[in-house]
């Protein structure tokens, strides 16, 4: 049997390290759009960043994995979704602004354009019993999977003791004694960072000061 | 007075201060909506957020419906504007610079102090809403059955299980007037 796929041109032998990743040039911009548009439109449920990755790294092959955790993590640590902002941060890399404003309207326009209309229709209905017990049953739900993915996110963290408390403050503070959220990322915000500060010494040193932290 | 400007006043401000996400901001939105403006009452809240739940893409999309009970579909596209461009423009910005700081060691220490509090934002926002929509046994049980879908079954898709809430809800709630505005 003879192999089908040509060698491909520079292929060498094996234990060469693969060639540096770069961003791809050129990437059309409908190709952006309808990519972000797809991602938009079958993304439920809060588990965008599982279709973000499956599409922008194994599929397309548009970042890498290094490229896509550090584009999370700016989503993670700026104000505003990460669906929304990822599509902003990778479009702009791939394309620069046009890029940016074709992926954002492409995450947004399948859901948007859902979720205004069944608006429009709840507008019209809000005295239907039979609207009314469905979106009980729809709020009930939804408390049920906000908890699953609050602790899907959370479980990690809930074996460190300065993980806990800084959850528990938060809580505290905007559930129970009601303080603005300005207030609370204003003082929370800075007195977490602080506590996580850059230590000397070796990689990996915060996780030793947290076991120490947590023994006796 | 132009209820238009307020519309996109308060979602200007609540993008801005949506770090960590949609549930992060999702208490304070309630205090604004409800408390602060009486653009909706808890229950509308409750179900225009449940609106959120059953439609692709981020749930915060329903800002727009917010917006669209304000004053229709002018006041859809404030609160859309307002939600995502300030976030949005600052992302774009700030990932432009950001690269600037690979290695510095001030950036994981940004990320892990920033996480749980994030954290603890989303466990707020569940909080939020459970105040509302958790009323009476039945409630209750749909919440927990539709925790450990998504908790225990990692291959489901949660908007069939929200779905399903919805029609559990519909079947067994529908004579109750459960949800009826107060005449």
């Amino acid at each position: 049997m003879t192999s089908s796929t040509p060698p491909v041109p520079g292929a060498t032998a094996e234990g060469e390290p693969p060639a540096p990743y770069a961003v791809p040039r050129n990437v059309p911009l409908w190709e952006i759009f309808v990519t972000f548009l797809f991602i938009g439109a079958i993304s439920f449920g809060g588990g965008v960043v599982a279709y973000l990755r499956a599409s922008l790294v194994i599929k397309k092959g548009w970042l890498d994995e290094d490229h896509f955790l550090s584009a999370l993590g700016i989503s993670q640590a700026l104000p505003g979704l990460n669906a929304t902002n990822m599509s902003i941060i990778v479009g702009d890399r791939l394309r620069g602004l046009p890029g940016a404003l074709v992926a954002f309207t492409g995450m947004t326009l399948p859901g948007g354009s859902m979720v205004l209309a069944l608006g429009v229709a709840y507008a019209a209905n809000a005295h239907n019993p039979y609207v009314n017990a469905t979106l009980v049953g729809v709020g009930a739900a939804a408390v049920g999977m906000l908890s699953a993915v609050t602790l899907q996110i959370g479980h990690k963290q809930l074996g460190q003791i300065l993980n806990v408390a800084i959850i528990a403050a938060t809580v505290l503070m905007v559930s129970v004694l009601h303080i603005s959220l300005i207030w609370v990322l204003l003082t929370v915000g800075p007195v977490a960072v602080f506590l996580f500060r850059p230590r000397k010494g070796a990689e990996g040193a915060d996780e030793a000061d947290a076991r120490e932290r947590k023994a006796p | 007075m132009n209820e238009n400007l307020s519309v996109l006043g308060v979602f200007s401000l609540l993008s801005i201060l949506a770090v960590g996400g949609g549930a992060a901001v999702l208490p304070e939105t309630k205090e604004l909506v409800v408390g602060t403006y009486h653009w909706l009452n808890d229950d509308q809240f409750r179900d225009i957020y449940g609106l959120g739940q059953v439609v692709p893409g981020p749930n915060m999309l329903m800002v727009i419906v917010i917006g669209y009970h304000v004053t229709g579909f002018m006041g859809a596209l404030m609160a859309f504007v307002g939600f995502f461009l300030p976030a949005g423009a600052l992302s774009w910005a700030a990932s432009r610079v950001w690269d600037h700081f690979e290695g510095s060691p001030w950036r994981r220490s940004l990320q892990q102090g920033l996480a749980p509090l994030v954290v603890g934002l989303m466990a707020s926002g569940t909080i939020s809403i459970a105040r509302t929509a958790i009323d009476g046994t039945l409630t209750v049980i749909i919440a927990f059955a539709v925790f450990a879908g998504v908790y225990c079954v990692k291959k489901v898709n949660p908007a069939l299980l929200v779905l399903g809430g919805g029609l559990v809800g519909l079947a067994l709630l529908s004579g109750t007037g459960a949800g009826m505005p107060p005449s």
